[in-house]
């Protein structure tokens, strides 16, 4: 019967088109956020304001001469001009540059809302696994503890903490961190539920595999897509709240400037320099904004269940 | 139905003992010594009078049975003399309750009446522009920092317009029941505290009617000869609807803490602004009688939205 051994097929031209490599979710993901343009450009816009926050000192001394906290009595409530590059966005009631002032803020917001995601998400995932793959008594817990946790209202809890603790920036990112997981341990703890049940999660329990192995090496990795969805919301969600903090004087405190504590000397000047009022504001809601489209980009472009369509 | 309300209510106790755990570390455990605060600026105190006021006050015993002391009178709704005003923090923070209900309940018509409107309209009008200019405002809406849209609509509206007062409940002088003045004062407040949930309604209500839209049920009331409108509003938004409800929980929770913010920004006299001084001045008993106020209250509408969304999807009930 094996006469014809070696007939290899040479496929035709359509069914070359057929034969693309196959793509991975990660590839497939990264495919897809290529051509979102609107994703593409939120992420533009982020990194950008992040690598002028991170270059602020060689902003400030080569371009603007001047340092966040210098200050010109002369020269106060100056209006955005381009003349010394310093006064690009004006210059407060002591005549501080505006825009070093909000590089340097830029810098403070955005490390806190990146180390606060951070520490949340550690604390977020880790408990949501563990209640989920346990269920039982752990869960109890769990459940218990968030649903009293997501009951007294985040902004409160802060507002008390710092109000009676007056705690520093790493202080207080740690807090932030440790008090905004809750709703990311109720996705995570969901998906576990879902996938415990899985055969390949039976499979590995079947020939002998631990159950911190079975946590971090089999389910961890199918929630990572939900995980990043969550952090870039997360991270602005923080931003958000920092600078609410900051700007009723309870977080970061002057003279370390940030773009919530900008605004709170800002409110009283508002009828002589509405720039000070204005450009801040710009920059939280611009930032926020990107890093919610990003979330909503990461969504569609990692869940498999949505079809490239839309 | 009433086993399913029973055991949500018992459901609801755990959660409050949590809260006031939560509530009475946080404050019990700060640094520095309530006496001191207490006695501040009074002069002729000597030590053994601290000693003294600390017994009276019963803080010389251990703190787990200073917590069941301080449950006992909680669940009396006594949390003790404000250490600034000297008079019951409770009826102090009632006095608070009516301003920041009003501001609430106008937020939370203005979400319900905008952004379900808009969700419904966006996924009706599906990819033209005016969708997209809803779904944009879907996302921006979450992104702008509340107290810097409050500062801006007062810069505009305020000082430079004049048209509305910046800040306050109502006009000094004038009458408590002169409606249009008390409407001129809440107008900017409700809206930038409805802004996030009139976002995410309209976002919710978007995705709904799209996912509602698709089902074979709305297929079949169409081939069967009805009225666009009928099928669209009779058929196809009452099971959009049910979101509503579930959303309902986060809506709340985000009213009650942005109205921190939105009162301190529009010098609401609320409950928001009453603890935000209270715990500047660290005046304890006011912080803990807010604190666990504004948590029993949204323990409650929690409650309250379990049981409505039992009513409206029948499923509920029996998981």
């Amino acid at each position: 019967m094996a006469t014809n051994t070696a007939t290899i097929r040479v496929p035709t031209a359509a069914e070359a088109l057929l034969l693309r490599p196959p793509r991975s979710l990660w590839s497939n993901a990264w495919y897809k956020l290529r051509h979102d343009r609107l994703t593409m450009i939120a992420f533009g816009v982020l990194m950008l304001l992040a690598l002028l926050s991170a270059a602020a000192d060689l902003f400030s001394q080569n371009l603007f001469n001047y340092t966040f906290e210098k200050q010109d009595l002369l020269n106060t409530y100056h209006k955005p001009t381009f003349d010394p590059p310093a006064y690009l966005l004006g210059s407060d009631e002591i005549g501080r540059s505006q825009v070093v002032r909000l590089l340097y803020g830029g810098r403070v917001s955005l490390a806190v809302g990146f180390v606060a995601a951070l520490v949340n998400l550690t604390v977020g995932v880790t408990i949501g696994l563990t209640a989920g793959y346990f269920r039982g008594r752990i869960d109890d817990l769990f459940t218990w503890f968030v649903t009293t946790l997501n009951s007294i209202p985040t902004i409160f809890l802060l507002l008390i903490f710092a109000a009676i603790w007056e705690p520093g920036p790493v202080t207080l990112t740690v807090v932030i961190g440790l008090l905004f997981w809750t709703g990311i341990s109720l996705y995570v703890r969901g998906q576990t539920f879902a996938l415990r049940e899985r055969e390949f999660v039976v499979a590995a329990k079947t020939i002998g595999a631990r159950d911190s192995r079975i946590m971090f090496k089999h389910i961890l990795p199918n929630i990572l897509p939900l995980i990043f969805v969550l952090a870039a919301i997360d991270i602005g969600a923080i931003i958000l709240v920092e600078s609410a903090l900051s700007y009723l004087g309870l977080g970061i405190l002057p003279p370390t400037p940030s773009w919530g504590n900008l605004l709170t000397n800002a409110t009283s000047y508002f009828s002589i320099a509405w720039w000070l009022v204005v450009s801040p504001g710009v920059l939280i809601f611009l930032t926020v904004l990107c890093l919610y489209l990003i979330g909503d980009g990461l969504r569609d472009a990692l869940d498999p269940r949505l079809k490239a369509e839309k | 139905m009433r086993n399913f309300i029973v055991r949500r209510l018992l459901y609801a106790i755990p959660t409050l003992i949590g809260i006031s755990i939560i509530t009475f570390v946080i404050v019990r455990l700060s640094p520095g010594d309530p006496i001191r605060f207490f006695v501040f600026g009074q002069r002729d105190i000597t030590g053994e009078d601290i000693a003294r006021l600390r017994h009276a006050y019963g803080l010389d015993k251990p703190i787990p049975l200073q917590y069941v002391d301080w449950l006992i009178a909680m669940v009396q709704l006594n949390f003790g003399q404000s250490f600034i005003y000297h008079q019951d923090a409770f009826q102090l923070l009632l006095g608070r309750v009516p301003a920041t209900l009003q501001l609430a309940a106008v937020a939370l018509a203005l979400q319900l009446l905008v952004g379900v409107p808009l969700g419904v309209i966006a996924a009706l009008k599906r990819g033209t522009w005016g969708d997209g200019l809803i779904r944009i405002f879907g996302v921006a809406g979450h992104a702008v920092p509340q107290f810097w849209l409050g500062l801006v609509l007062i810069i505009v509206f305020a000082v430079m317009l004049r048209w509305l007062p910046s800040q306050g409940l109502l006009t000094v002088g004038k009458d408590v029941w002169d409606l249009p003045d008390r409407l001129r004062h809440i107008l900017l407040p409700a809206f930038v505290l409805s802004l996030t949930g009139i976002a995410n309604y309209s976002r919710i209500l978007r995705t709904e009617t799209l996912d509602v839209l698709s089902q074979d049920f709305v297929r079949t009331a169409h081939a069967k000869g009805l009225h666009e409108r009928t099928v669209v509003f009779v058929h196809a938004l009452r099971n959009a609807l049910i979101p509503v409800v579930t959303a309902l929980g986060g809506i709340l929770a985000g009213l009650v803490g942005g109205a921190l913010v939105v009162e301190q920004v529009f010098s609401w006299p609320g409950v928001g602004q009453f603890t935000f001084q209270a715990a500047i001045a660290k005046d304890y008993p006011i912080v803990q009688a807010a604190t666990m106020f504004v948590s029993a209250l949204l323990v409650v509408s929690y409650l309250l939205r379990d049981i409505a969304y039992a009513i409206v999807d029948p499923r509920i009930k029996a998981g």
